[in-house]
């Protein structure tokens, strides 16, 4: 390490071995919660997107509903109302459920979930949408039926289309994580907010923050860069 | 009919700030975007780099975080400013840096770097054979902007903008945490006091809901008279 970092460090009040914990604690946090709630969320929309594309508006109908209402509303309000609402659900207390929901972390992954599940639904629909008549046509002459046909043709074609779009709904979420220390998460921010108000030293707790989240969008970013020139390889120009 | 428990008039004002704070932020946006665009397609390298830096740093930062630290940094830095103009020259100067500018400032530059990006794109797309001719009528640079750039880029550039919008609309909501008391800061110290969470907060859902839901319509009708006069295919 050069000297001139050494020499700084050991100056400053604000970086020392108990804060730069704090930040890595929340860090965890944070990926926990992102993780957790894209994963979950990715498993709920597959089905929901197929469930979208049925023509029975019965069928249909209701996830459109559920993603109209998740998409037209900010994830702060269903945050909110999941967050202070399980509580007052009568009877609650009592059940086993309380002992899960009232720690804060779970209400936020369940808001997070629903959230980012409505807008990966949407995003999967418009690849399914998308996909070219001419494979569906082709699969239909071998005699695929309609669940090998899904399966084996139009998801992975789907999965494709909607790689760009994902991307940019999983850094999406990275960010709309960082309300999570609204309802008393130590989150990145959390812990950032936490410092703040220990030192009075704004620029320290959230310009570091800041970096934080900074290096690990670049990081999804390049990952998706790679996912996206493996899955496309066969679009790529000859000679490119 | 719905019992507000007299907390009806306080979430009125409160969507009143949202919409305001909305607006402002637009404004503020739109403008940075042209002006991040134009220095994006210039031929000046430091524009260019300056307004790159703004674009990356922006997209990699989380909105809360830059809210926060506008608004607690932006009081340090204004009382820093305050100490050294008084002992400089001792007058007496200072403000208080309150949450509605701060959020104006945030969500203006935050959405600023998106504008930046989508009228990028819709500069692009005018025809280069649009400007050439502009220049063979002797148009300046500056008419040739407002004449002929600025409405047909306006086209191409509303789709975005109207996405944008929306997300914005939505990034209003948390102003509410550094303390604007906007529709939703009131309808949460509502739920509090009369511990009824879904009874203030699904009210102020549909507010938001109808507020996107309308400029979805807007920005459709905007979007199919932005368009009369061009042939659609397909």
């Amino acid at each position: 390490m050069p000297d001139f970092i050494a020499e700084w460090l050991n100056q400053n009040e604000i970086f020392t071995a108990m804060t730069i914990m704090e930040y890595w604690d929340g860090m965890v946090t944070t990926l926990h919660l992102v993780f957790l709630s894209l994963v979950i969320g990715l498993l709920v929309a597959v089905p929901l997107a197929i469930l979208r594309t049925v023509r029975n508006p019965f069928v249909s109908g209701p996830v459109w509903l559920y993603t109209y209402l998740f998409r037209g509303t900010p994830l702060l309000i269903q945050l909110y109302i999941i967050y202070y609402g399980l509580a007052q659900i009568e009877g609650i207390q009592e059940t086993f459920w309380w002992e899960i929901f009232r720690e804060p972390f779970y209400p936020a992954l369940l808001a997070f979930t629903l959230n980012t599940a409505a807008y990966t639904t949407e995003i999967i629909r418009g690849a399914i949408v998308s996909t070219p008549n001419g494979e569906i046509e082709a699969a239909k002459a071998y005699g695929m039926n309609w669940f090998m046909r899904m399966r084996r043709i139009v998801l992975p074609s789907a999965a494709r289309r909607a790689v760009q779009a994902y991307s940019n709904e999983v850094i999406f979420m990275l960010h709309a994580s960082a309300i999570a220390s609204v309802v008393t998460i130590v989150d990145l921010t959390g812990a950032a907010r936490n410092i703040y108000s220990r030192f009075y030293a704004p620029f320290d707790a959230f310009i570091f923050v800041a970096l934080c989240y900074m290096a690990l969008t670049f990081i999804l970013v390049f990952a998706f860069r790679k996912l996206e020139n493996h899955l496309l390889k066969h679009q790529r120009p000859v000679n490119g | 009919m719905l019992d507000l428990k007299g907390y009806g008039p306080a979430l009125m004002d409160g969507a009143i700030v949202t919409i305001e704070l909305a607006f402002l932020s637009l404004a503020l946006s739109v403008a940075l975007g042209l002006i991040g665009a134009s220095a994006k397609l210039s031929q000046s390298r430091v524009a260019k780099g300056i307004a790159t830096t703004y674009t990356t740093l922006i997209r990699g930062v989380p909105d809360l975080v830059m809210m926060l630290l506008f608004y607690y940094g932006g009081q340090v830095a204004v009382n820093m400013l305050s100490d050294y103009i008084w002992e400089a020259y001792e007058i007496d100067f200072f403000f208080q840096f309150d949450p509605f500018i701060s959020g104006v400032v945030t969500i203006g530059l935050i959405f600023g770097a998106y504008m930046t990006e989508t009228f990028r794109g819709a500069f692009l797309a005018v025809e280069t054979g649009q400007i050439e001719a502009a220049r063979a009528y002797g148009f300046t640079r500056f008419h040739t902007f407002r004449r002929i750039m600025l409405p047909q880029m306006l086209r191409h550039a509303l789709p975005g903008l109207g996405n944008n919008w929306q997300v914005l609309l939505k990034t209003t909501a948390l102003v509410s945490i550094i303390g604007l008391t906007d529709m939703v800061r009131v309808a949460e110290e509502a739920a509090k006091a009369e511990r009824m969470p879904f009874h203030f907060f699904i009210p102020v859902a549909f507010v938001y809901l109808a507020l996107t839901a309308g400029s979805e319509l807007f920005i459709k009708w905007l979007d199919k008279r932005a368009n009369v006069g061009v042939v659609q295919g397909s």
